[in-house]
């Protein structure tokens, strides 16, 4: 699927839109430890998670994660926002808890993989 | 190392938004000069890996990067507390990190072992009270 699709099925906001039709995802990872992000997460270019500050972003970029979707209504603040926007990395908020996101997504297909 | 090319950081102490800035820089830095994205993303991971250590569990310090054609070196001093028992901080999962530290997305005791995964080679001298130098090698 595309950004956009996963946009549809968690009835997100888009706070930074990046390659929102063009690169397709068949993996994601759900986490709100960057720790284990680091140590584990290994070409998923989409990550969930309820945690909200600049280290997420980094974690992102250090990992070549192209979207981040923050869960259950976190909001990142300007200074992410604009960490996000220097790096090309795509910011979406949904509603959802971690569990329910994950569900959501891995019932139309998106994969696990790390 | 005559044609290495030579960055410098200084990792600020207690600022946990900025931690990340010195491995974004060299992260850059390799992409311009055309390093494969699969060596990057090794140099990348364990130098963040590094980086946050610096600012969680010393009080920041120096970061002194080489890079050549072949490889890059990453050079971390910092004067924290030093670390009393290396092989134990080695193991995955051994931490002696914060619940505050943890809140912020740390502190899984994944970092050292990741570290050493990713490189080529890591050596860690560190001394009780005057602090800890981590040094790791990428090969291209
Ligand atoms: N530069 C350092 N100075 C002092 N102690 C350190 C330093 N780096 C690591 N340590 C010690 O080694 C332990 C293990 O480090 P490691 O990076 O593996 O895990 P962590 O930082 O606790 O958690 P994570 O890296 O998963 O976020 C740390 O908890 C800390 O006690
Ligand atoms: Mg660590």
């Amino acid at each position: 699927m595309v950004v956009r699709t996963i946009v549809e099925l968690l009835d997100a906001d888009i706070i930074h839109g990046v390659d929102l039709d063009t690169r397709e995802i068949r993996s994601c990872c759900g986490s709100d430890m960057m720790s284990d992000v680091l140590a584990y997460v290994k070409d998923q270019p989409v990550l969930l998670t309820g945690l909200c500050n600049p280290q997420v972003i980094r974690t992102a970029e250090m990992m070549d994660i192209m979207c981040i979707a923050f869960v259950r209504g976190k909001r990142p603040d300007e200074k992410m926002i604009e960490l996000a926007k220097d790096r090309d990395i795509c910011l979406l908020a949904t509603k959802h808890t971690m569990f329910t996101s994950c569900g959501i997504l891995f019932q139309n297909g998106l994969i696990g993989g790390a | 190392m005559d044609d290495a090319i030579q960055l410098k950081y200084t990792v600020s102490p207690e600022d946990f938004t900025r931690a990340g800035e010195a491995s974004g820089d060299l992260k850059k830095v390799l992409k311009q000069i055309g390093v494969s994205p699969e060596a990057i993303r090794r140099v990348s991971i364990a130098m963040y890996e590094g980086e946050i250590n610096m600012v969680i569990h010393a009080n920041g310090g120096e970061i002194t990067v080489y890079v050549t054609p072949s490889q890059v070196k990453m050079i971390l001093q910092d004067s924290g507390p030093g670390i009393p028992d290396v092989e134990k901080a080695m193991q995955a999962g051994w931490s002696t990190a914060s619940a505050n530290i943890r809140s912020l997305g740390f502190g899984a005791g994944m970092g050292l072992p990741n570290m050493k995964k990713y490189t080529d080679d890591l050596q860690i001298e560190t001394v009780l009270g005057v602090g800890t130098t981590v040094t790791m090698i990428v090969n291209f």
